[in-house]
């Protein structure tokens, strides 16, 4: 398989992905949650007494980042080619998807597979699967 | 106090997690995408995985031995073990929805802060296929 090398850069890779895995850490450390997205956003469907703002805190930080990032480093641009009806059914098909399957890249790809969860091994792999599959179907 | 304690944390952490995505440029579809790509591969997930996991790996590992967490609250740690249809059902509508856009809920949400005007698209219509299924769960016979 051709690499391609222009548009691969591993140590910001391996970086940034230390900074994910270490967020996974603090927030099941400080707050106790599994850091997962889906399962965070999911949540404030219908939010129980007491656990809605420390979701809406996170997703609030994650919105912010952009803006708290571009103050040390400049932002690179993002090129998404996808139509706008495709959008549509892929956001659908996401937030429906992870909330039937329990988690995403983040709670099943990286706080279940770092737990040696077989549940999360099996997601991981089946939505990677996926993703492969339907990408290439669609070149 | 403790609660407050939480919340911040959980801001912050939340723009850690973002800013972790942003340097490994998986707020960038294009370079999810290109993961996926036989002709031109870009390895980048393969190794933003690697660095996530050599550190949750060991740190999830250690904190799962605590019991509690570092603010004394409890470690809501998930106990399901069944991989049954619902998972993997839900695993590959999820992968499909990823494979279309190369987008998943935590770049979503970083898009939409930077007005990406994509997700603004992408994320209304990743919360109502959350809300559909909170709502057909409500009305699901328990058994």
């Amino acid at each position: 398989m051709p690499v391609d090398p222009s548009a691969f850069s591993f140590i910001p890779a391996l970086a940034g992905g230390a900074l994910i895995g270490a967020a996974a850490v603090l927030l099941l450390g400080l707050c106790g949650r599994i850091a997962g997205i889906s399962g965070i956003v999911g949540g404030l469907m219908a939010p129980q007494r007491g656990d809605a703002a420390w979701r809406i805190a996170f997703v609030a930080g994650l919105m912010l980042a952009p803006l708290i990032y571009s103050t040390f480093a400049p932002i690179s641009p993002v090129s998404v080619q996808t139509g706008h009806g495709m959008l549509v059914t892929a956001g659908l098909l996401v937030g429906f998807g992870t909330r039937l399957g329990s988690g995403c890249t983040s709670g099943h790809g990286v706080c279940g597979v770092s737990r040696l969860s077989r549940r999360s091994l099996a997601a991981t792999a089946t939505f990677m699967v996926t993703a492969f599959l339907t990408a290439n179907m669609l070149r | 106090m403790k609660n407050r304690l939480q919340i911040l944390s959980a801001a912050m952490v939340g723009v850690l997690f973002g800013i972790g995505l942003l340097i490994a440029g998986m707020a960038d579809p294009a370079k999810v995408l290109g993961f996926f790509d036989t002709e031109r591969w870009d390895p980048t997930l393969a190794f933003v995985m690697l660095g996530a996991l050599a550190v949750a790996s060991p740190g999830l590992f250690f904190l799962g031995r605590l019991r509690r967490s570092l603010l004394n609250g409890p470690l809501r740690l998930p106990d399901t073990r069944r991989i049954d249809r619902r998972l993997l059902g839900g695993s590959v509508l999820f992968g499909i929805g990823w494979g279309l856009a190369g987008i998943c809920p935590g770049p979503a949400l970083v898009l939409l802060g930077r007005a990406q005007d994509q997700a603004m698209l992408f994320v209304p219509a990743m919360l109502f296929g959350m809300a559909l299924f909170q709502w057909l769960e409500q009305r699901r016979p328990r058994p």
